[in-house]
């Protein structure tokens, strides 16, 4: 018999869009509505197989796999967990858990995305807000770097470009839409106004329009570079800023891997404190994984610091470029790894990915991603918002809960690094 | 069993004032001693020590998104201050906003049980709870902010006091929260337009109301709905020079409807002359105001040194981003409030941190009835809550009190009421403003005293007493170290400190309310988050058992 669930949250990104219907049959996903093609493909795809873990690619039991487990932790003097951000926080609590207890390295995918995001937030801080907000009140959208008609199909519609909002009944109508980006993506398309900026410019672009939005004198000059962009594009994007009502910035991986990263950031979060003396403006960084944003959370109540972390001297330290999971692969620091929903071996760069490759590796994944096909152990879990239960944080913060809509055929991640905080000795 | 043996027990709640003799504990309950004599019970040696019941912070900014917002600003206040992991305790980071199993250890070591969670905007209350999940040691509790919430300015606008009631009621159980609070009523929602507001009478802009309304609706709604504890109240003006005149305002309009001032020191200012930029204390003004009424309120004393203000007032955050310069966040929350978080640190020699110092203590000293009264630094707004201690010394030791004022800059110190207050806390009246009072406040019954039902929350401290009478802490120097750390701590009928070492991790209950509501409700609900929340109204409510070690507090109307 078919069942329907309604309200269902998708966690592929970090929009965590929550008005999914889902229709299953014996344990089946057999359809999906209202998800974008991303999500849609995170539910069609799901199957819970295979039930058993792998020891080196071998079928072997969860006791046996547990215990090998158990072994490769324990006799690792510097292991690392890696990758949290597709895991519920339930689990992200316990991994984070076993890395004190174990003296481990604790870092997750923000280090490969919005690690600089973090860092800029650490140095100049970040006016923010949630994303009902930008749907009720913002009437300028600033996109930067970011190209969500790709990695966040939903969040035109759901939050910014084209929704009806309280104070914005007209939706798109409404706002203006800039977009700033290398390339005209297909967002941008749609833009009121496009600028494209030089590759490895941002920096200079939002520099000038700080100094533009302060009124300082400026003037066109020889050599000067302005990315690629004219002055008096620039004049008119500042003037827009300043004259909107309530202004919102988005950012993506266009600011924070390239040239500057984190400087290129906090330029822009300035920009956008900056603002409020004329407005009220707000930035919101387009955080990818559906959970990542939990990952941080947790690593920040936990230890006091977002990724990066050190327990090996048996309190938490941070530090980006040298506790970061490439980084320390790079340099050769970990000698076991065990990563938490995510594929270090199809993402990282080849030295550290081929670094990862020699040590004993503990992998806890619903896929049979590249990293588990590797792994010593591969402990294939349960998917939580389908068939396990938990929470995640959305891009703006916003917990929710993920309710499982089938029966559970494997175990959460929570309960198996559960039980491997039983087993380990500290 | 447990007895505590040969304590000297001060339990001001039960008009107890250093009397020597035993407690006995069962089943995490204060009992009778028993007839006759057990022998098999557990023995706590207490002679030399005082025992008093475990701490109430009735108000404290440890567990939520500001807070881990806090966390995540500021690397540069963990990097000096670590703890290690020891046995199965977890290691932590942190000074002014520590990480989280930290402050449930560092709470415990003070000789706290209590802890409130002091501000949520609602749809944030996940975030808050799973954290305060991760609080080890202390029960505790969550305030949600209701001065900027939509649906309430919409009621209140159009008349609909039921309606009001029933949302009160389903937002608390919605979040699994303790109590209702307001937070620069209006000012926030404005704050959304670049605006503010700055009396009681000013306009909410597009909702038709104003802050006065907001109180007063919002009192009366907690009054009715028989909660625990009353509206809880940051007022409007927060910080300027302006504030002690809509704050005895407020007390005036809350007068009779109940209320809780929080962190009233910050509130408590007046012009320093005509048109001076800077201000003065005017805690005797607010002081008389309250002495006409009932109303309670917690102080917010400032600490000098280092802090992280943290608010669910937007506005106000903003303007001491302008004031200093410092790195700022600001989180403007759909529907319901919004809220910053900025480093900030108070400095001895400065004008305007020596004022807001002598505004908390003259408030301390100025109101006479200490069972109104609860002891706060505001965590980690005024500075952080392990600084308690020090605060307690300056109330119960005038001659250390002056070695501070002596350290002032000379202005603040010759127009300053302060130097002339000779009144002296005894440790009695200590206990009443760390424990029975917040806890009464709170409308916790079983908490803040020793007598026969209550929580076994006792707290053991070495030497406080000479001679088995009480002792004035002016004569006791090394009294301020004797109540910053615990000898022995029982929480919930089990020895978790033992010698000044945690031996044993607890989680704590979570405090909460469940006041009827009616259904009728949803329709309108539905409504509100079709048009406001970027969520579903199916997904917004905690489900009953995400969260373990509920202990639900009875409203006085179920
Ligand atoms: S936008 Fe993101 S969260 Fe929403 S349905 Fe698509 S993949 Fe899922
Ligand atoms: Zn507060």
């Amino acid at each position: 018999m078919t069942e329907r669930t309604e309200h269902v949250t998708c966690t592929f990104c970090g929009c965590l869009c929550d008005d999914i219907t889902v229709e299953h049959e014996d344990g089946r996903i057999s359809s999906v509505s209202r998800a974008c093609p991303n999500g849609r493909a995170h539910f069609l795809d799901y199957a819970p197989a295979p039930r058993l873990p792998r020891i080196r690619g071998e079928e072997a039991s969860w006791e046996e796999a547990l215990a090998e487990a158990t072994r490769i932790l324990n006799a690792a003097r510097s292991p690392l967990l890696y990758g949290l951000s597709s895991a519920s926080t339930e689990a992200i609590r316990k991994a984070v858990s076993l890395a004190d207890r174990l003296g481990a390295f604790v870092d997750s995918t923000s280090s490969v995305c919005h690690g600089p995001t973090g860092l800029a937030m650490q140095a100049v801080g970040e006016p923010t807000c949630t994303l009902g907000e930008v749907r009720s009140r913002a009437d300028l959208l600033l996109f930067w770097g970011c190209n969500p008609a790709a990695s966040h199909p939903r969040h035109f519609a759901r939050y910014s470009t084209t929704a009806k909002g309280r104070f914005v009944p007209e939706g798109r109508k409404g706002r203006t839409v800039i977009f700033v980006d290398v390339r005209l993506t297909p967002g941008a398309r749609s833009a009121d106004l496009f600028l494209r900026v030089d590759p490895g410019c941002d920096f200079e672009v939002l520099t000038t329009l700080r100094a533009l939005v302060r009124e300082k004198p400026l003037r066109e000059q020889e050599g000067v570079c302005l990315g690629g962009v004219s002055l008096g594009v620039l004049r008119d994007v500042a003037t827009r800023l300043k004259s909107c009502r309530y202004g919102v910035a988005f950012m993506g991986m266009g600011l924070t891997m390239t040239r500057g990263r984190d400087v290129n950031v906090a330029e822009l979060f300035r920009l956008v404190a900056e603002l409020n003396t004329y407005t009220r403006f707000s930035v919101i960084p387009m955080r990818g994984h559906g959970n990542v944003t939990g990952a941080d959370q947790v690593l920040t109540w936990q230890s006091g610091f977002p990724f990066a972390v050190s327990y090996a001297r048996g309190y938490p330290r941070y530090g980006p470029g040298e506790f970061t999971a490439v980084d320390l692969l790079r340099r050769g620091d970990a000698d076991a790894a065990l990563i938490l929903a995510s594929d270090p071996a199809a993402h990282f760069p080849s030295r550290a990915a081929a670094r990862l490759a020699s040590i004993p590796t503990v992998v806890l994944d619903p896929e049979e991603s590249l990293t588990a096909r590797g792994a010593t152990v591969w402990l294939p879990t349960g998917k939580a918002g389908i068939d396990v239960p938990g929470s995640a944080y959305r891009m703006d913060g916003v917990p929710l809960r993920l309710r499982p809509f089938l029966a559970p055929r494997r175990p959460s991640d929570e309960e198996i690094l559960g039980r491997l905080l039983e087993e380990v000795t500290p | 069993m447990i007895r505590i043996r040969g304590g000297c027990i001060v339990d001001p709640a039960n008009g107890v004032d250093g009397e020597v003799r035993d407690l006995w504990i069962q089943g995490g309950r204060i009992v009778a001693p028993p007839s006759p004599p057990v022998s098999e019970a557990e023995v706590l040696d207490a002679e030399g020590m005082v025992v008093l019941p475990g701490g109430v912070d009735l108000h404290s900014h440890v567990a939520g998104g500001k807070e881990n917002m806090g966390r995540k600003l500021r690397p540069e206040d963990h990097r000096e201050h670590v703890r290690p992991r020891e046995g199965s305790l977890r290691s932590g980071s942190g000074f002014t906003v520590p990480s989280v199993f930290l402050s449930g250890y560092l709470y415990a070591e003070m000789g706290y049980t209590t802890v409130m969670e002091a501000a949520s905007a609602p749809l944030f209350a996940r975030h808050a709870q799973e954290e305060l999940e991760d609080l080890p040691m202390v029960d505790k509790g969550l305030f949600i902010t209701l001065g900027n919430n939509h649906f309430v300015l919409e009621c209140l606008a159009r008349g609909e006091e039921e309606l009001l009631r029933n949302y009160v009621a389903w937002l608390l159980r919605a979040t699994g929260a303790y109590a209702a609070k307001v937070v620069n009523p209006g000012g926030v929602e404005n704050w959304k337009w670049g605006r503010n507001v700055s009396s009681l009478d000013e306009e909410v802009l597009s909702f038709g109301v104003t802050p006065r309304k907001i109180l007063s609706g919002l009192a009366e709604s907690v009054r009715k709905l028989g909660l625990p504890h009353p509206l809880h109240v940051h007022g409007i003006n927060l910080g300027q020079a302006r504030s002690a005149g809509t704050t005895v305002d407020t007390v005036k309009t809350l007068d009779g409807l109940g209320g809780h001032l929080c962190h009233l020191q910050f509130l408590s200012y007046e012009e320093a002359g005509e048109g001076s930029s800077l201000f003065r204390s005017a805690a005797s003004r607010v002081a008389t105001a309250l002495e006409a009424t009932t109303l309670s309120l917690d102080v917010g004393q400032i600490v000098f040194g280092g802090a992280t203000t943290m608010t669910s007032d937007g506005p106000l955050e903003y303007a001491l981003h302008r004031l200093t310069g410092a790195k700022w966040i600001n989180d403007d929350v759909e529907g319901e409030g919004g809220g910053g978080v900025l480093p900030l640190s108070y400095d001895r020699r400065s004008r305007l941190s020596a004022e807001q110092w002598i505004t908390g203590l003259e408030l301390f000293l100025l109101l006479r009835d200490p069972w109104r009264l609860a002891l706060t630094t505001d965590h980690p707004n005024g500075g952080p809550f392990f600084c308690y201690p020090q605060i307690m010394r300056l109330l119960m030791d005038r001659s250390y009190r002056e070695e501070v004022i002596a350290t002032l800059p000379p202005k603040v110190r010759s127009g300053a009421l302060l130097p002339s207050l000779d009144r002296e806390y005894s440790l009695s009246e200590i206990a009443v403003i760390t424990r029975a009072a917040p806890a009464r406040i709170l409308g916790l019954r079983n908490k803040g005293h020793l007598g026969i039902g209550a929580d076994a929350d006792v707290a053991l401290y070495d030497r406080v007493f000479t001679d088995g009478t009480p002792c004035r802490c002016a004569k006791y120097p090394s009294c301020r170290r004797a109540l910053s750390r615990v000898r022995h701590l029982v929480k919930g009928g089990e020895v978790v400190i033992r010698d000044g070492k945690i031996v044993k991790e607890v989680s704590g209950r979570r405090l909460c309310v469940v006041p009827p509501f009616d259904e009728s409700l949803e329709p309108r609900l539905r409504k509100q988050f079709s048009e406001t929340y970027s969520v579903a109204f199916e997904n917004y409510a905690l489900e009953e058992g995400e969260f373990p070690h509920r202990e639900v507090v009875p409203c006085s109307k179920t």
